[in-house]
């Protein structure tokens, strides 16, 4: 039974993610007596690539034409499709992404396979074929048989501890016609953040609310967040007066993460907030009302001024 | 224009999930169901292209006949007429199937839907439909706007935006802030009650179906740090939680 994983690229890396769906791959290959293939789509080294190796894979399949070179949902869902038919891949993986779901999307859709999201743990294939996955934005699990030939899962992050090996993956040029759909876009302007560490990849994630009391306050939290290396987000208020950016607004309609830690600042926890942030590993909340819901959820609380308790953060975490 | 706006019907946000026959159901009793939030955004921007334009707007959903508030709220809001496709959106193949055979034939310029909805949260609908159909789709939109057969939008990117402009039909999936929820008014409540909504068996079948459901494990205490001694939060996070 063959096994396909597709993978995304930033700056010409594999994203982190990509590498948690490899691994993930090769144990699911492992379990049902298959090879693993994984795809890579845009820019990067054949010796990043064969970092694959390094996860369990031993071919990564690159392609790289210039239509592929920014994202595109048509021609990416093209590339997958038309290599899972090669192979005759019947198990297909990705790491969820905004990008990842809408490409699986059509490419489940042209092979008639059906397709589960948000997958926590590897399958159990020992009758039929069942994924455990995360629903009711984070509020409960199913398990769910996929009943057609080809399978379509999707992980969430943090599924299984990645082990890192030294093997080496070979890396292979992939070419692949990807029709007209594909021309039927045309991208006018990226506006893109840099060097931010990336939200829905970030294993650590600094976050703020209304009590920051105005977007002129946020030094105190942009140093913890750099201080830890960590992401920035934000409560759905926040982004809707324009505090901060759309793409930090954590929460049910906005970005769902799943750090190994989250600290709240200033945020009071509604449960729309909640359902972006409770598949964490540990939540910090930082807030001046003892009462704030958010303590509910945490595992650990600090009752307080974030001014005042920020910058005493920041310095316990460069005297480490 | 021709327009249709694809709702889900899902419990409230704040709904406390539980699960009744041995865990191998979804217990409805006492769960307020609402317009899927992001279809919701959808259904808004549809609304308003709708009464810019002109044209028709229908709405439709993959469900059984307790989804009809949502519809009829929806019809409240601004479309015309509604679909129902009688069956429990279990699957999301399925659920995708179902609506492009019902739209494969009518020539719609526009196929908005919510980019995923937050009971079964895949966000994979929208792409299937744009598959089968053989035309393109894009999630999440943030932005829409149209000019003639032609529609800029914005879709939203790790860290960011990407413009595109693309020639209609479309599907799309979308998110805020495309558009405003709206809120029907009286004289659109009253003339929601004699819109047309049609009822249609379901034609395809699902690819996958739910075994059994599970609440995650109760979270324990919250152990409390006093402010004055913040900085020991961090020795706790490196040597009893082990997440630095």
């Amino acid at each position: 039974m063959s096994v396909l994983v597709y993978t995304e690229l930033a700056d010409g890396q594999f994203k982190k993610s990509s590498l948690e769906a490899i691994f993930y791959g090769s144990k699911v290959a492992a379990q049902v007596g298959g090879s693993m293939t994984v795809l890579a789509i845009g820019s990067a080294s054949d010796d990043e690539l064969a970092k694959a190796g390094n996860f369990g894979a031993s071919k990564v399949l690159h392609a790289n034409a210039q239509n592929l070179a920014s994202e595109n949902i048509m021609a990416y869902s093209k590339v997958l499709s038309e290599t899972a038919k090669s192979l005759s891949a019947k198990v297909v993986i990705s790491a969820k992404s905004s990008l990842a779901d809408a490409v699986m999307a059509r490419a489940a859709g042209a092979l008639k396979a059906g397709l589960v999201g948000n997958v926590v743990e590897l399958p159990n294939t020992t009758i039929g074929f069942k994924v455990k996955r995360s629903i009711f934005t984070g509020k409960a699990f199913a398990e769910t048989s996929i009943t057609s030939d080809i399978k379509f899962i999707a992980i969430k992050k943090n599924v299984l501890p990645l082990e890192e090996t030294t093997n080496s993956a070979t890396v292979e040029k992939l070419s692949v016609d990807t029709g007209s759909l594909t021309e039927s876009s045309k991208v006018l302007e990226t506006i893109k953040a840099t060097g931010a560490v990336s939200l829905p990849e970030a294993d650590l994630v600094v976050s703020g609310g209304r009590g920051m009391k105005g977007p002129e306050n946020w030094q105190p939290l942009l140093d913890l967040a750099e201080a830890l290396g960590a992401a920035t987000a934000c409560s759905k208020p926040v982004s809707d007066l324009d505090w901060r950016p759309h793409h930090e607004h954590v929460g049910q309609t906005g970005v769902k993460v799943a750090p190994n830690l989250y600290i709240a600042c200033g945020i009071s926890g509604a449960i729309q907030h909640l359902a972006g942030v409770n598949s964490s590993k540990v939540i910090v909340v930082i807030n001046k009302d003892p009462e704030a819901p958010f303590f509910k959820a945490a595992d650990y609380g600090i009752v307080g001024d974030v001014f005042d308790v920020l910058p005493k953060l920041t310095a316990a975490v460069k005297a480490l | 224009m021709k327009i249709l706006v694809c709702i889900s019907s899902v419990p409230d946000t704040t709904s406390k999930i539980s699960f009744e026959e041995n865990d191998t159901k979804f217990s409805k009793g006492g769960i307020q169901y609402i317009i899927g939030p992001y279809d919701d955004y959808a259904l808004a921007r549809g609304v308003e292209l709708r009464e810019t334009l002109g044209g028709t707007l229908t709405v439709l959903n993959v469900g059984l006949a307790d989804a009809e508030p949502q519809i009829r709220k929806a019809l409240a809001i601004g479309a015309d007429d509604a679909v129902r496709i009688d069956a429990e959106p279990t699957d999301s193949f399925f659920v995708a199937s179902e609506i492009a055979n019902y739209a494969k034939d009518k020539g719609f310029d526009l196929i908005l839907m919510g980019r995923e909805t937050t009971d079964y949260n895949s966000g994979v609908v929208h792409g299937i439909v744009g598959e089968l159909l053989g035309i393109p789709s894009f999630s999440p939109v943030m932005e829409l706007k149209l000019e003639g057969n032609t529609a800029t939008l914005a879709r939203e990117i790790e860290g960011g935006k990407e413009k595109l402009e693309a020639n209609l039909p479309l599907v799309l999936g979308c998110q805020e802030p495309i558009a405003e929820w709206k809120i029907p008014n009286m004289r659109g409540i009253m003339s929601a009650r004699t819109k047309p909504l049609a009822v249609i068996a379901p034609s395809s079948d699902a690819l996958t179906s739910i075994d059994k459901y599970e609440l995650p494990a109760p979270k324990g205490a919250c152990k409390m740090i006093s402010a004055e001694d913040a900085g020991s939060l961090i020795k706790l996070l490196q040597t009893e939680a082990k997440v630095l």
